[in-house]
């Protein structure tokens, strides 16, 4: 029999359906792989009983014929997500113990059509980061490594538990975040795929919240097919989310393969940057040169406003999340460490409990919406991020359907080896990723091809409010051009 | 802009964050920093731009003000780090 962990999710799907291995058998390669892989610190918790109970679950469906379409599909969960009766976290000492009495929209959706829970995955704490280093369990290690090197390397952040698992093939799939690119940097410092919805298409009840205007919840996979297989289940109107869309919810599979003849894709020049390395730059060349060999038609766009949005970021993110945030004050649920009068220990609670980033990323926020700094600060960034969002609705009035961009500015990087000096220079990963969050637009991040030590590269596409089917068949058309990226060497 | 020691320990504050005294140096330069990185957004022309409140255009919907939930106080206090009776127990707040 072949290896179960290296299906893909379709292949694995089709396979149950007929019937060449069973559930069981599937989530048991799974939960092995796992196992073997704790020197990746991608599981921050694993839940084998939990696991094959919902497999032989998913099998006695499969007897009887009535089985949901992710029926016995082993995913990872992000420990954003709250589970029902499982430890939740968002990676943070200041959740503690927290076991939430509640299971959040997007995985109630997954275990509505069949699917099975490995564990919960780590992730930067709060989802602030993007290399998985401000996780309170520790960083995660990318299954890729630079050649004849052991040197280890960041999977991105914030998903990097995420994208771990799914590369190094310890689970099917798995749901992921993005408040600035914590879906698609990671998937492209991976070699894998991750789609990053338009905002209101997934419901955030549940979800760990880190910028409310900003958060949506996306999935991470092998391929296109297995990302489109995954989002018809995770999106959906949800009542409990008053930012949820109600909008018929399509079959995106039916979107790969799919032409993209004739369909007007966008080049925007302000993503050209000074001192961009000469891989990426030729990177998207070929990007572009396979788009239009598959009939798409390519357009020289702008979008002045696109250095404003990582700076306006910086701004909106930490206010929203210094009101989110608020909440733990060691009074309802998580860690107390306790203080002479009440106000100390909400002090000490949150200076012990909340790591190096969050604390910075709280007393900016705090401090932009302080009295006498609201107008300078917040409500300039709140202008420049209405600019942002006119700057591509220019575009797309122009016919243009989808845009082509880098994923991220480089391949992986050595753990320990950004943002130490200086937090400004972590920021930067987000540079081609955050301008979709500010504008609420979908987005794709597909693996591409590699850089000179063999590391996987991605590209981006973006595309217009809810029209992910437009992504999903660009996105197939890249990785029929480019192949599918796997690490080269098992070596955890 | 920029904030000095005293600014930096009343953010600190009001964020409800105990900062020791070796701290202070480190995060206002930290917070320094991220704010001579967003300097840039003041070249920006913003005159007669809308803040944005809503990335997509819709109008916040409204559910029945009606009760959907409720008795479930033990699940409510499940998580609690100290309780009693049903209440969350907290240090005295009034001497």
């Amino acid at each position: 029999m072949t290896d179960l962990t290296s299906l893909t999710l379709a292949e694995a799907r089709d396979g149950l359906a007929k019937k060449s291995f069973k559930a069981i058998e599937l989530t048991d390669a799974h939960l092995a792989a796992v196992e073997q892989a704790r020197s990746l610190n991608a599981f921050v918790l694993e839940t084998p009983e939990q696991a094959r109970a919902m497999a032989q679950g998913a099998d006695a469906k499969i007897a009887t014929g009535e089985g949901g379409p992710l029926n016995g599909i082993p995913l990872g969960i992000k420990d954003l997500f709250a589970t029902k009766g499982v430890r939740t976290t968002a990676c943070s000492k200041i959740l503690g113990n927290f076991v939430p009495p509640y299971e959040s929209t997007v995985t109630s959706q997954l275990w509505r059509d069949g699917a099975v829970m490995l564990g919960k995955l780590n992730n930067d704490e709060f989802a602030m980061g993007s290399s998985n280093e401000t996780s309170c369990f520790g960083p995660v290690v990318n299954p890729w490594r630079r050649a004849n090197s052991d040197a280890k390397l960041v999977p991105g952040g914030s998903s990097g538990g995420s994208v771990a698992a799914v590369s190094a093939g310890l689970c099917l799939g798995a749901t992921a975040t993005d408040t600035g690119g914590s879906i698609r940097q990671p998937a492209a410092f991976t070699g894998i795929v991750g789609l990053k919805p338009t905002y209101g298409r997934c419901s955030r009840w549940g979800i760990v919240a880190f910028a409310s205007s900003l958060d949506q919840a996306g999935p991470v996979a092998k391929t296109v097919r297995d990302t489109a297989i995954l989002m018809r289940s995770m999106a959906g109107h949800d009542p409990k989310d008053t930012t949820s869309v109600d909008i018929v919810v399509p079959d995106y599979e039916k979107a790969i393969g799919k032409s993209v003849k004739g369909m007007k894709i966008g080049i925007p020049k302000e993503y050209r940057l000074d001192g961009m390395p000469p891989e990426i730059e030729k990177l998207w060349q070929q990007g572009a040169d396979w788009l239009k060999a598959a009939g798409a038609e390519l357009v020289d766009i702008s979008l002045p406003h696109t250095k404003y949005a990582l700076p306006a970021y910086y701004i909106v993110a930490p206010a929203e999340a210094s009101s989110n945030l608020a909440r733990y004050d060691g009074v309802r649920y998580g860690l107390r460490v306790p203080g002479r009068a009440i106000g100390d220990m909400y002090e000490n609670t949150r200076a012990e409990g909340f790591g190096a980033e969050v604390r910075r990323r709280i007393m900016i926020g705090t401090y932009v919406l302080s009295a006498g700094y609201y107008d300078a600060y917040y409500l300039r960034a709140q202008k420049v991020r209405t600019l942002i969002k006119k700057d591509f609705e220019d575009c797309f009035a122009q016919g243009v359907q989808a845009i082509l961009t880098p994923a991220t500015p480089s391949a992986a990087f050595g753990i320990g080896e950004k943002g130490q000096a200086d937090p400004v220079e972590m920021y930067l990963n987000d540079i081609f990723t955050v301008t979709v969050n500010m504008a609420g637009l979908p987005g794709i991040a597909v693996p591409a091809g590699s850089d000179a030590q063999g590391l996987p590269l991605g590209l981006q596409l973006i595309g217009r409010p809810f029209e992910e089917e437009t992504l999903f068949s660009l996105g197939e058309v890249i990785e029929q051009a480019a192949g599918r990226f796997t690490p080269p060497v098992k070596w955890w | 802009m920029s904030v000095d020691a005293a600014t930096t320990r009343r953010i600190a504050h009001l964020a409800r964050i105990a900062v020791k005294d070796s701290e202070v140096a480190h995060l206002q330069g930290e917070i320094n920093a991220m704010l001579a990185f967003v300097e840039q957004l003041q070249e920006v022309n913003v005159e007669g731009v809308e803040p944005m409140t809503s990335v997509t255009p819709m109008a916040m919907k409204k559910r029945a003000d009606v009760v959907t939930d409720g008795e479930i106080a033990d699940a409510v206090l499940s998580n609690a780090p100290a309780t009693e009776d049903h209440f969350f127990l907290v240090p005295k707040v009034v001497e």
